[in-house]
């Protein structure tokens, strides 16, 4: 999983049936120290995120289990919304790599 | 399965029910040799697993679903094992 911020949402009108009433969100991955990381994806929502909120989501298949029995084709999808998070200063990761 | 580094921890109230009762870390991947390597990601801990400290994580589903116990969980990452040591010989 990954952290991100929902950024926007989407309407499609004309859609697989499967996406019938999940809500599309556009969200933008987040690093650890709150910036930026990668392009902003869509994911569809299984927890009621709104824009602006601080979420995470898993990749894959996954994200169309929260639908269950309902087959939804996603890629990506929110399954959590984050109160907060917190990380070592001293954690022991050396070098650099970014 | 990667090695990562515990970095940190992540509280989220309104979450899938599946999640409840596991742990969310954040853990920073690093190369055998201890070098950070990629983004930062959550995976959640079924091991008991504490800052700072280098494990073993699955990314694949299938496997994180086992290791949190509940099928048609909507997770890609668990934490499978707490490293002691990786020696290397090349």
């Amino acid at each position: 999983m990954l952290l991100a911020r929902v950024i926007g949402d989407v309407v499609a009108t004309r859609k697989e049936p499967g996406y019938e009433g999940v809500t599309l969100l556009v969200i933008q991955p987040l690093l650890p120290d709150g910036s930026d990381t990668g392009r902003p994806l869509v994911a569809a929502d299984a927890v009621g995120a709104g824009v602006g909120e601080r979420v995470f989501f898993v990749r894959g298949k996954e994200a169309s289990f929260p639908f269950h029995p309902k087959e939804v084709p996603a890629d990506a999808g929110i399954v959590g919304i984050v109160d907060h998070w917190s990380i070592v200063d001293d954690a022991p990761v050396k070098g650099g790599g970014e | 399965m990667i090695l990562a580094r515990v970095i940190g921890e992540v509280v989220s109230t309104h979450k899938r029910p599946q999640f409840e009762g596991a742990s969310l870390l954040l853990v920073q991947p690093e190369t055998p040799a201890g070098v950070k390597q990629g983004n930062a990601l959550l995976a959640i801990d079924s091991v008991g697993a504490g800052r700072g400290e280098l494990v073993l994580v699955v990314l694949e589903g299938r496997a994180a679903q086992e290791a949190l116990g509940k099928k048609l969980a909507p997770v890609d990452a668990a934490i499978m094992g707490i490293v002691d040591e990786v020696d290397m010989h090349e």
